[in-house]
């Protein structure tokens, strides 16, 4: 039992999940699951009682049991002790305090990453207002490697997105020619096929492995397909750089999705056994997204920004190239509006980054949520502040395989020259090498590129 | 010295030159730029499809007008709500979208049960300009289908504010043996008017979304209302005679030697009754 007096009124909260959801900022999808704060009061009661509580006590009272969730098992099992060890006298209040503090360096961040379970991580984040989750990720720098090197200081990837409802190769090239062409690509190109058979995404993935060899771009590719068909083209000897999987919070969640730590296990073996990468070994892509969990009605109670952040655990096992949260894809009866989804947006790169993870955020909404590009905007410039390892690179934001607005390849160049972060510096030089980009940095198109001819498929 | 403001001769706007390449993709690929950003004829062209997405889940539903047109095509028909009560409701709890108000179950409760094949829902779901656009010429389109598999039809119900699984709700009330929800999908920036159909037997509260088949993208610039038409027929002969929906029914509609040929037979109608 926590309680916190206002005035002549006690709130009490019976339970540590209960506390954690009556402490997250508003959102629908805990108004949906009742487990919100019932008054504004409440909601800040709880946040001052959750600022006094011990951060040990998260590694007493598991918020999931641990007998019935892998995923529980997994993080109090890595728990790293001695990593915790200099936090571990911390309340959840001065865990803030010293995350803002400014002699705590990326380099302190970075020491005490393994240290932090989700639950932690959350729970700061939920007394955190949107500028200390910039600052604080701003802080946090998590550099991954395969065919070049992402998350460096000064540094944004693009994740190119060249989805077709078809999977027609021709319309997937063009939109690639496209990103390309705008200097997107670098964190990835990754279909999202409409397909599910092994023949037409093997199509798919030999389309990418050529391109990508034949200009010898340095970078890598993903088919997002659930890992079980990864596992089955890796062992056909198809051509497969990055193993894609969504990924959630519980046991219960993961299984909606078809997989268990045990599948993950054996792709990302599968994977690392192909040594596909040039300069590094990070070869899984993550998604995930505030809301999964309750959506397969796998929560237990717990909110949904801890559940997302519980989904970052899983993900930390796998040491992947990308971890992608899909702030506003999932819809308004989880993130209502662009407040919502710009607030979720931050606290899961924050949660993710303080974490070790190398945070990506696709930046979008669909059209019944209450959310428009002045929001993507928003939340694309805040993200670039706090330092985002990349972001979503669509032609012209909207995507016709999944349709839903995310970010474009123009954005991507607008978060460039306001905050003049470059590519990742492998993919720079070769931008620079075919003339896409100028020594300045900026667009060059007047030369016929070579690119254009990718057209022939 | 200052240098004074000069408009660049031509196009104060850069092409791409790959045009070319829009034909092979409905993607918004070669737009051009002006420095970083879209140039403003694009800008403003994204922002027309939006409003008309946004205009598509906010648009009243007009379901006297439907109710109209079905009775000028022989149907009678049946109004009712679900439990979200507006828009904002609808969006935010779509368990309640699920479930009949109570006065629309006593309703349907008047209704004689176990007398009818097929109900047909028509509903508006995330997309009313969907509904009111394409749901009476699929009907239409139906029309011959239904009567050669010698279905008996429930009276058409119009069902405002609703999701897939109000229909469960219909039809675990009616006792029918199928429930087919035409339903306005969630609008895309550019298909804001798209249509589905999901097909659900022996419907009850409860089923599965893996217990329905779903024909998805009906209008005209997508899946046209005769091929729909015709998928929705062989489902519902195939499903008739396999007893089930879902995954379990794959739709093999597409294969040729299928192709406009449903079969009513005293099979199907052994199966139903």
């Amino acid at each position: 039992m926590y309680k916190t007096s206002v005035g002549s009124t006690v709130y009490t909260f019976d339970s540590l999940k209960d506390l954690m959801a009556k402490a997250s900022p508003a959102r629908s999808g805990d108004d949906l699951a009742g487990i919100s704060a019932r008054c504004m009061e409440e909601r800040v009661a709880a946040q001052m009682a959750l600022a006094d509580l011990p951060l040990k006590a998260f590694l007493e009272e598991p918020l999931v049991p641990y007998e019935k969730d892998e995923v529980t098992r997994l993080i109090f099992d890595s728990h790293d002790q001695e990593a915790f060890s200099h936090i571990s006298s911390l309340t959840v209040g001065d865990f803030r305090n010293y995350i803002l503090h400014e002699n705590t360096t990326n380099e302190v961040l970075a020491a005490i990453a393994p240290g932090i379970m989700p639950e932690m991580a959350a729970a700061v984040s939920k007394i955190m207002r949107n500028q200390d989750l910039i600052l604080a990720a701003k802080k946090c720098r998590v550099v991954t490697k395969f065919r070049n090197t992402i998350g460096l200081p000064g540094r944004l990837s693009v994740r190119l997105q060249p989805n077709h409802p078809t999977d027609d190769l021709k319309g997937i090239a063009a939109s690639i020619i496209d990103g390309l062409m705008y200097g997107s690509g670098d964190a990835v190109i990754g279909i999202n096929p409409a397909s599910d058979s092994i023949p037409a995404l093997s199509k798919l993935n030999y389309m990418l492995d050529d391109i990508i060899h034949r200009y010898e771009i340095p970078t890598q590719s993903c088919v997002l397909t659930h890992v079980t068909n990864s596992l089955e083209m890796m062992e056909k000897g198809i051509p497969v750089d990055l193993v894609f999987q969504s990924i959630a919070g519980t046991e219960d969640a993961n299984s909606g999705f078809g997989v268990s730590l045990k599948v993950l296990d054996e792709a990302y073996e599968a994977a690392l056994q192909l040594k596909r990468g040039t300069v590094g070994e990070n070869v899984m892509y993550f998604e995930t997204g505030q809301g999964s969990a309750l959506s397969a009605e796998a929560h237990f109670g717990v909110d949904q920004q801890t559940c997302e952040a519980r989904a970052y655990a899983v993900a930390r096992r796998y040491k992947p190239l990308l971890v992608n949260t899909v702030v506003g894809f999932i819809g308004p009866e989880y993130l209502y509006d662009g407040k919502q989804i710009i607030r979720a947006g931050l606290e899961d790169h924050f949660c993710g980054k303080l974490m070790g993870v190398p945070m990506g955020c696709d930046v979008c909404y669909t059209n019944h949520a209450e959310a428009d590009q002045d929001d993507m905007d928003t939340l694309l410039t805040l993200l670039v502040a706090a330092g985002v390892n990349f972001i979503m690179g669509v032609p012209g934001a909207d995507d016709i395989m999944l349709n839903y607005q995310s970010t474009s390849f123009h954005d991507a160049l607008y978060a460039r020259q306001v905050f003049g972060v470059k590519h990742a510096p492998e993919f720079a030089e070769w931008l620079s090498k075919i003339r896409i980009i100028n020594q300045n940095g900026f667009l060059s198109h007047h030369a016929k590129s070579p690119l254009i001819g990718i057209g022939n498929f | 010295m200052n240098e004074s403001p000069q408009i660049p001769a031509g196009s104060v706007f850069e092409e791409d030159n790959w045009r070319e390449l829009k034909r092979f993709t409905d993607a918004r690929i070669a737009l051009g730029h002006t420095g970083a950003s879209l140039p403003t004829k694009e800008m403003l062209k994204f922002s027309l499809s939006h409003a008309s997405a946004r205009d598509s889940v906010h648009m009243p539903f007009e379901k006297e007008r439907i109710a109209g047109e079905l009775e000028g095509l022989g149907f009678s028909t049946i109004q009712v709500n679900s439990q979200a009560t507006n828009r904002q409701t609808y969006l935010t709890r779509p368990d309640l979208g699920r479930l009949l108000s109570a006065s629309s179950g006593m309703l349907l409760a008047d209704l004689p049960k176990n007398a009818h094949d097929l109900t047909v829902v028509v509903a508006d779901g995330l997309s009313s300009k969907a509904v009111h656009r394409n749901a009476i010429p699929m009907i239409q389109h139906m029309l011959g289908y239904l009567a050669q598999l010698k279905f008996r039809l429930s009276p058409v119900v119009i069902a405002e504010q609703a999701r897939v699984g109000l229909g469960d709700a219909v039809g675990e009330i009616i006792k029918s043996t199928f429930v087919a929800i035409l339903i306005g999908e969630r609008p895309g920036l550019s298909s804001p008017d798209s249509l589905s159909v999901y097909l659900t037997y022996k419907p009850h509260t409860g089923r599965l979304e893996s217990e329905r088949n779903c024909i998805s993208n009906i209008r005209p610039e997508g899946l046209s209302y005769e091929k729909a038409a015709f998928k929705l027929a062989w489902l519902l002969e195939h499903a008739s005679l396999r007893q089930c929906t879902g995954i379990e029914l794959k739709d093999n509609s597409d294969d040729p030697e299928t192709f406009q040929m449903i079969r009513p037979n005293e099979q199907i109608e052994a199966k139903l009754r």
